[in-house]
């Protein structure tokens, strides 16, 4: 159907509701002017718009009835039972119109004269004979509603069409054009196939539709594309409104905060045995539940909505490539909330595109393998679980698993042995990892190396999993599996550390109970923690010291959640699992955002705020402090809290840059005269609390004070006392440690700048070397120090 | 000549302003969720009214010593920034002052970096100063992660 017909038959609709009913009153009151008026101006624009729109039929109508109507507005004429009568065939005259308009997207064929004829004679004051009027009969439903199933039930749309704004083409047309003119016939199927518009929530609202909410007259064109996949429920489907995503927004938020209100009720009802308000309460939580579901059904949108775009992405491809490829779509119908569609959109497109572009072949080298000279990009949907599961299957040359091998060792991915052991499956999966690309050359499209490993990310961002099967010669098939909403998530509530935390439960595979009488234990390899689990070891991560939480030392671990993100597993360890709870996902505020290892924060049912575990980050999280662990046991702190805020000393030594030390280090600062401090052979010492500590220097710049008050940073460690001799001591102050030049000469770490000055940031470790090895001078021979020192 | 209402209020005995019509709420911190691995700026998480409030500590945005033992409960002024919201933790709450721009003074120059970019400004009461505080650069991270 026209759109602008459409969105005529959206507006006509409102206002024949008016006329139901000030008509009734018309007859009953011919002389009100107000009801009058209000059927004049219907009438009125009902001419102006269909003239417009070329509805000659109803404009004649219109048009006979404006006269009519303006004559007794004028008070020209009177009104009489006859004219009433006649005032009311002409507006059921329109009705029969619309109707019939709504249904096939035409006027309907049919004569007028009569009833135009009698319209005229009245407004010319003449006598008229209402029986020679034809009566029609006016469907009984209004204007707009959905139609009558047993009129029209061949033209049942599951998709409502988008309504245009005025001098706007719709997409759909301007794909069929463009697929007609010059595509082969499988894509004007496929751009068929792919037509139903975008559902109501994507659509913002028209500015014609001043009206927050129209009701929008029912698609039943009669090219309304073939019946959709799926649901029997097509019938309620077709009646539809518009209204602007903000407002299906807000609803969800309020929907979600209703569940989470709902949780705290039945959380409390629950430590309440006589509670009057348990049944209440239960009608409350299922009437929840409905409503959630609904609210839910409204930011559905089918998957097509993503796949638009991909005939015509397909279709250039196939000129750029030199490749016959033909596009098959499968299950465009199936439905998932509008916040997931957006984010996988373009993923879909990278991978619908590197399917054609490395997944086929060239059409002669197809031929030559006797294979269809069409190679095939197959992408289908469906529904699975509480998931949707997208499948992205293409007929080519499949991945050229002893290329990628040879890439991974190359590119020090795995070790060789390991890649050596690996499945073709295990080896498929390395073109998911950053930078990784097997194509010979870049072209247009792709072989940058960056894609799928975005894709990966973008995917495992909303919890979903991406995996791939490929068979030499036949073909590679990608699977993706993503949750059909990410508004309301049903999540582990977890302790550790002695704070909860909440785990989404779509990525939690299975939960192992260890501990001492436990038939599961954690053991350890060096210093990393691995549980043997099916005769396989997963490696873990300790939730409460990766979160730096100091109870976590002292508490036993009681739990191993099995966690899968893509194809990654690994064991989160817990000390508790407390529920599980339905949560509404919130963003964390902007300040929190740098901190990746939480995906966002909920409300609990007792009223308590719980950070939300992001498995992903998590797991990269914990592999780097692990890694970090092992390089240098306790220095974790540093590592991670790159952004955090670290107190440092500024001190001057020497000539060049001013230079500071993290306050922490140092154990204190000592103003000492310089008569005290004792000289031996060219270095100095003082004697510090019963034992002789060494004075070093900061550089070969820097020296002793000559004379009077000799400030000096007094650095401790295990049984020993060293101390750095410094000109002038500045200031402290708290800043964030990030380096951005690197170290120029042993004893520096690089250059920071630290209160919007470039400091040379002291390498502590560097200084407690040469300190001990002053110590050990003492005791062990001067070799050996010197290499110490060295 | 025109008037401008301030929640005035104290951080480590200094008084500070923030333009009222900012200011949402003023509320008790309590049952908050330490953020593990944030800054440390960040006092935590907290739901008040079924929103989740992210609190902020004033004493350590400004470089400020921890509060006294046996001081009286910390108040939080309620924020909007970008959209998110935000609870300044502060010591306590004065009152609202209507204060006339003419007053108002620029931030003398010789402020340590991390005062100078949060001040809006400074009044001259008759007794002391009046610090006034830009809740956007003192909550936005941006600028925290360049502090």
């Amino acid at each position: 159907m026209d759109d602008l017909i459409a969105e005529f038959l959206t507006e006509t609709a409102e206002s024949l509701e008016v006329v139901d009913s000030e008509l009734v009153k018309f007859e009953a009151n011919p002389n009100e002017r107000k009801t009058l008026d209000n059927i004049f101006r219907l009438v009125h624009t009902v001419k102006g718009t269909c003239g417009f729109l070329g509805l000659g039929r109803l404009e004649a109508v219109a048009h006979a009835g404006e006269t009519l109507l303006g004559r007794f507005r004028d008070g020209k004429l009177e009104v009489t039972s006859d004219a009433v009568t006649l005032v009311l065939h002409s507006i059921d005259r329109i009705k029969f119109i619309l109707s019939g308009l709504e249904s096939t997207g035409n006027e309907p064929d049919g004569d007028d004269h009569d009833l135009i004829a009698q319209l005229e004679a009245m407004a010319e004051g003449q006598a008229v004979d209402i029986s020679a009027v034809q009566a029609v009969e006016v469907p009984d439903r209004p204007i707009g509603s959905e139609p009558d199933p047993i009129l029209a039930p061949e033209v049942v749309q599951k998709e409502p069409e988008r309504n245009l704004r005025p001098g706007e083409v719709s997409e759909a047309e301007l794909e069929a054009a463009f697929a007609a003119a010059e595509a082969p016939d499988w894509m004007n199927e496929a751009v068929a196939e792919v037509e139903p518009e975008l559902s109501v929530s994507e659509v913002a609202p028209a500015p014609v539709a001043a009206a927050p909410v129209a009701a929008k007259a029912a698609p039943t064109a009669s090219d309304a594309p073939a019946p959709v996949m799926g649901e029997d429920n097509a019938i309620a489907t077709t009646q539809s409104i518009r209204v602007s995503v903000d407002v299906l927004e807000g609803l969800m938020t309020l929907v979600s905060e209703m569940v989470l209100t709902r949780n705290q009720l039945l959380q409390i009802s629950r430590t309440r045995e006589d509670s009057a308000f348990a049944t209440p309460l239960q009608r409350l939580s299922t009437l929840t539940g409905e409503l959630q579901d609904s609210v839910m059904k409204t930011r559905m949108q089918p998957i097509g909505a993503a796949w638009k775009k991909l005939p015509r992405l397909v279709r250039d491809l196939s000129h750029e490539l030199g490749k016959k490829i033909d596009l098959v779509m499968d299950g465009e119908g199936t439905e998932l909330d509008r916040q997931v569609l957006e984010l996988i959109r373009d993923p879909l497109t990278h991978m619908v595109r590197n399917s054609a572009d490395h997944g086929l072949e060239p059409t002669a080298e197809r031929v030559e393998l006797g294979k269809p000279a069409n190679g095939t990009v197959k992408l289908s949907a469906f529904h699975e679980g509480g998931y949707i599961v997208i499948r992205i299957a293409d007929n080519g040359r499949g991945l050229n698993t002893a290329r990628i091998r040879e890439k991974i060792i190359e590119k020090a991915l795995a070790p060789r042995n390991e890649v050596e052991a690996m499945s073709d499956q295990q080896i498929h999966r390395f073109i998911f990892a950053p930078g990784f690309s097997t194509a010979a050359k870049v072209t247009n499209l792709s072989g940058r190396g960056v894609g799928m490993d975005v894709v990966r990310t973008n995917i495992e961002q909303i919890g979903g999993q991406i995996d791939l099967v490929s068979i030499m010669g036949q073909g590679t098939t990608f699977t993706i599996k993503i949750p059909l909403t990410l508004a309301i998530v049903s999540a582990l509530i977890v302790g550790a550390g002695g704070q909860k935390f909440a785990v989404p439960q779509t990525s939690v595979m299975e939960l192992v109970r260890t501990g001492a009488n436990a038939e599961h234990k954690i053991e350890k390899i060096n210093d990393a923690l691995v549980l043997r689990l099916r005769d396989k070891l997963l490696p873990l991560v300790q939730l409460g010291p990766t979160m730096q939480l100091e109870a976590a030392q002292s508490e036993d671990p009681t739990f191993v959640m099995v966690i899968q993100v893509g194809e990654r597993r690994y064991g989160l360890v817990v000390n508790d699992v407390l529920d599980t709870e339905e949560i509404v996902v919130k963003p964390l505020a902007g300040i929190l955002r740098s901190v990746q290892a939480f995906s966002g924060a909920t409300i609990l049912g007792d009223g308590s705020v719980v950070l939300i575990l992001d498995p992903n980050a998590l797991s990269e999280y914990a592999g780097n402090i692990i890694d970090e662990k092992s390089a240098e046991d306790g220095e974790i702190v540093v590592a991670s809290t790159e952004n955090e805020k670290v107190a440092m000393l500024l001190f001057k030594a020497g000539y060049g840059a001013p230079k500071a030390v993290e306050l922490a280090h140092i154990t204190r600062l000592e103003h000492i005269e310089v008569e005290k401090i004792e000289r031996m052979d060219g270095r100095a010492a003082l004697q510090y609390r019963g034992k002789l500590m060494p004075i070093l220097n900061v550089s070969e710049g820097s020296g002793l004070m000559a004379e009077g008050i000799q400030p000096l940073l007094v650095f401790t460690g295990e049984g020993y006392a060293m101390a750095l001799a410094v000109d002038e001591i500045v200031d402290v102050v708290e800043d964030s440690l990030s380096i951005e030049l690197s170290p120029d000469r042993q004893g520096v770490r690089g250059t920071a700048v630290v209160a919007g000055r470039a400091c040379e940031i002291l390498d502590v470790d560097y200084y407690q070397f040469r300190g001990l090895a002053e110590h050990a001078r003492k005791t062990t021979t001067e070799s050996d120090a010197g290499k110490v020192a060295a | 000549m025109s008037i401008r209402d301030y929640v005035t209020l104290r951080v480590g005995g200094q008084l500070f302003g923030v333009d009222a019509a900012r200011v949402h709420d003023v509320f008790h911190p309590r049952g908050l969720t330490p953020v593990p691995l944030s800054r440390s700026e960040i006092a935590g998480v907290l739901n008040l009214r079924g929103r989740i409030v992210t609190a902020v500590c004033a004493r350590r945005r400004l470089g400020l010593g921890p509060r006294e033992e046996g001081a009286p409960e910390p108040l939080a002024i309620g924020l909007e920034v970008h959209g998110d919201s935000y609870g300044l933790v502060i010591d306590s709450v004065d009152e609202v002052l209507k204060l006339d721009d003419e007053k108002f003074h620029a931030a003398p120059g010789n402020l340590p970096p991390r005062w100078a970019e949060i001040i809006v400004g400074v009044y001259q009461l008759e007794k002391e100063l009046l610090i006034v505080l830009d809740p956007h650069t003192l909550l936005d991270a941006g600028h925290l992660k360049a502090a």
